[in-house]
């Protein structure tokens, strides 16, 4: 909302995109089989593919979602840092050599080496598809969200250029353009990260109430009982008509003030009379804040005028550093830190004020914050059950952190770039990498997050360009590059995606749903049509669902993934008792319940439907800490029964 | 079925799991333990996110250096 579209960094994303479709073109003789197609004929090499494990894995959820929120909220989007690596664990650990030796093209495959069972294949692919689905919907509503502010560009437009460019580069070369694109955005988030973080740590911190050439005004301090009488008289404020606090704004901490047509919000703060002034009364301060109203009949109006005439300022500034210095100067790793826990910081909170007339208004005010209570988990309200005292709500938290650290090794796009080396020790190898450029990546997020907070850039209505906007706050060019380099992260995480939808498409679903036997050739040309559909069908989602919060999507396919996919696996790995009816059971409880349960919790209602969150069954939100066990305990359970049933002689 | 490498990864596995639940639990239950500063001025859940990342590499590494290039022994084991 407060970025002008920047012309260098349209020419910076063409660029890269031109690289990337002549890689595609130029590789596309090398995929003419299903080994090539599917699997790039194993011959990637482990480091390109370790690489390559990180730009498939590190999504927009990842490179935006996680720097807003923690540049919004502190230490809380590092905890998603901390469960996604962690995951990697059990990739390396658990999964990683068992993939390679018994798996082929997809998923199902491995799942169904002992068997060659149908069920096997048609259960796994549903996983595979509804997995790939929720992740994708993020990603393609994601790309037209980064387009309109970055490029000027509607968002359709955004989502079919995305969509058009990641269907060229999966049909022309399938898994072996798709590593390469993945390879080279992977290297360029970290190198580009590193760099961005270097400068963050250079600049250090300044003290600054607010921009330069912009002061949010705080006025008082002022008796409440007669504050309306004493603003409509205040000349810094225009002599305002004081708007009386009635329907939705009955009982806030507001006071609406109206000069020459244009309503302000102010919020009133609490304050002590320490020199008793006051006699004892109620004393505060009203702090200017900023508005976005989107209006009954669809217009929007920014700080109470037109979109055309109105803008949001930037916000997210120091308020106050250690020993009352007024700048530091550049700042090693840990300094970083320890003088942010001992500094104050403007954070930007928000609140949802839903007229009668059906107008909605989201108030965005400042937040005096501690340093201290910043590094701490907590804040946001995806983590409060850390800071509450209900046990329902811890366990909410230890659910979510269990869905990431068993999801990962279950999502299919990333499971499939094991067939992509030649061997069990080039599987082991590339994961190692990979755990390297992720992990290093996630200590990096920490403090571009925690620099954009503090940049005075951020826009309090968007925190996923809160990375983009640190890097313009240093120079325009690592803007223009940072901002193609978020295109092209959605470019290599959805060429993932639809490769591994297509492969369960083509080779799980459609040859165990038909009686047809394809050759290699006309199996390779179904893998490209599928790629096709699925392709579209992605940009047809990105713009339907354009209006509402998909990022949550991204936690249902972790959930769903963990319940449906890992018990099977593991206990396939680990269990000769496993049967094949055990697995289809497994997977389809897995998936069912955990699907279920998120469809009924009180986060989809509230988000989703727009009801009550109390009004939602469940006792928490996520369920991968009851569905993950109820996976593995089917899956014993029906394997036990089954094997009973069909031993010899029973 | 449990190869050698496949067993050096579930211990290795389950040192990291205890590592993790404990980072998890703290968090749930002794937020205050989190919020020491015991070195460098900078807290516990900062040094245990950072260790987190460290140790889930160097496992990585040592499980690395310790398996065999291609482990073939599938029967050995059960």
């Amino acid at each position: 909302m407060l970025h002008a579209p920047s012309t260098l960094a349209i020419v910076v994303f063409l660029a890269m995109v031109g690289v990337t479709l002549g890689i595609s073109v130029y590789l596309g003789r090398k995929a003419k089989s299903s080994a090539g197609y599917f699997a790039a004929h194993g011959q990637i090499p482990w480091l390109v593919n370790g690489v390559a494990f990180a730009g498939d894995y590190l999504s927009a959820a990842s490179f935006l979602g996680i720097c807003g929120m923690i540049a919004f909220y502190g230490y809380d989007g590092f905890l998603y840092s901390i469960g996604y690596l962690a995951g990697w664990v059990v990739a390396l650990f658990v999964v990683a050599e068992p993939m390679k030796r018994l798996g082929k093209f997809t998923f199902a495959d491995a799942l169904n080496a002992r068997f060659n069972s149908r069920g096997i294949k048609l259960a796994a692919g549903v996983s595979t598809l509804a997995v790939s689905v929720f992740y994708l919907i993020p990603q393609m509503v994601g790309a037209g969200a980064l387009v309109q502010p970055l490029l000027g560009l509607p968002h359709w437009l955004g989502v079919v250029i995305v969509g058009t460019v990641v269907i060229l580069i999966v049909v022309t070369a399938g898994m072996v353009s798709t590593t390469w694109v993945q390879f080279i955005k992977g290297a360029l988030l970290v190198v580009f990260s590193t760099i961005l973080t270097a400068m963050i740590l250079e600049r250090g911190f300044e003290v600054r109430r607010w921009r330069e050439g912009h002061d949010f005004v705080s006025i008082g301090p002022a008796r409440l009982s007669t504050l309306a009488t004493d603003l409509a008289h205040e000349s810094q404020l225009g002599y305002p008509e004081v708007l009386p606090a009635e329907g939705p704004w009955k009982g806030l901490p507001y006071v609406r003030l109206r000069n020459d047509g244009v309503v302000s919000v102010w919020r009133l703060r609490e304050v002590e009379d320490v020199h008793n002034n006051y006699g004892g009364e109620s004393i505060v301060m009203i702090d200017q804040t900023q508005t976005v109203t989107k209006t009954a009949d669809g217009e929007m109006l920014i700080n109470g005028k037109s979109a055309d005439r109105g803008a949001i300022e930037p916000v997210g500034f120091i308020s106050e550093l250690p020993n009352d210095q007024k700048k530091t100067g550049p700042l090693g790793p840990l300094e970083f830190l320890s003088i942010l826990q001992d500094s104050e910081v403007v954070l930007w909170a928000n609140q949802k004020v839903v007229e009668e007339d059906g107008s909605v208004t989201t108030v965005y005010y400042p937040k005096p914050t501690p340093g201290s209570e910043i590094l701490q988990p907590g804040a946001s309200a995806t983590f409060a059950g850390i800071r509450s005292e209900k046990f329902s709500d811890k366990l909410n938290f230890l659910s979510l952190m269990l869905a990431l650290f068993c999801g990962t090794a279950s999502l299919p796009h990333i499971l499939i770039r094991y067939y992509t080396v030649k061997d069990e020790a080039s599987a082991r190898k590339s994961t190692i990498v990979g755990i390297a450029c992720i992990g290093f990546f996630y200590i990096l997020t920490l403090y571009m997050g925690l620099g954009a907070m503090t940049s005075g850039a951020l826009d309090p209505t968007d925190s996923n360009m809160a990375a983009p906007l640190l890097a313009r706050s240093i120079s325009e060019w690592l803007f223009a590059i940072i901002s193609a380099i978020a295109f092209t992260t959605v470019l290599g995480t959805v060429s993932g995606l639809i490769l591994a939808s297509s492969g369960a498409v083509t080779h799980d679903l459609l040859e165990n749903l038909t009686t047809a036997r394809f050759t290699d050739h006309q199996r390779v040309r179904i893998a490209k049509m599928a790629s096709v559909v699925v392709g579209v069908v992605a940009i047809a989602l990105g713009i339907l669902f354009k209006e509402l919060n998909v990022s949550y999507l991204v936690g249902w396919a972790f959930s769903v993934a963990a319940s449906a996919n890992l018990p099977a696996l593991v206990m396939l790995l680990f269990w000769r008792g496993t049967t094949r009816q055990g697995i289809i059971a497994a997977v389809i409880v897995g998936m069912v319940s955990s699907l279920a349960w998120i469809l009924l919790s009180g986060d989809t209602f509230a988000s989703v439907y727009g009801l009550p969150k109390e009004s939602s069954p469940m006792p928490f939100s996520q369920p991968g800490i009851v569905t993950i066990p109820l996976g593995f305990a089917t899956l014993i359970a029906v394997s036990l029964v089954s094997r009973r049933r069909w031993a010899p002689g029973a | 079925m449990a190869t050698r490498n496949a067993r050096i990864g579930l211990v290795l596995f389950f040192v990291y799991l205890a590592f993790y639940a404990g980072f998890v639990l703290l968090a749930a239950f002794a937020p205050a333990t989190m919020q020491r500063t015991p070195w460098a001025g900078v807290n516990l859940a900062i040094w245990y996110g950072f260790a987190l990342i460290a140790a889930a590499l160097l496992l990585a590494l040592l499980y690395g250096a310790v398996c065999r290039l291609n482990d073939d022994s599938d029967a050995d084991v059960a």
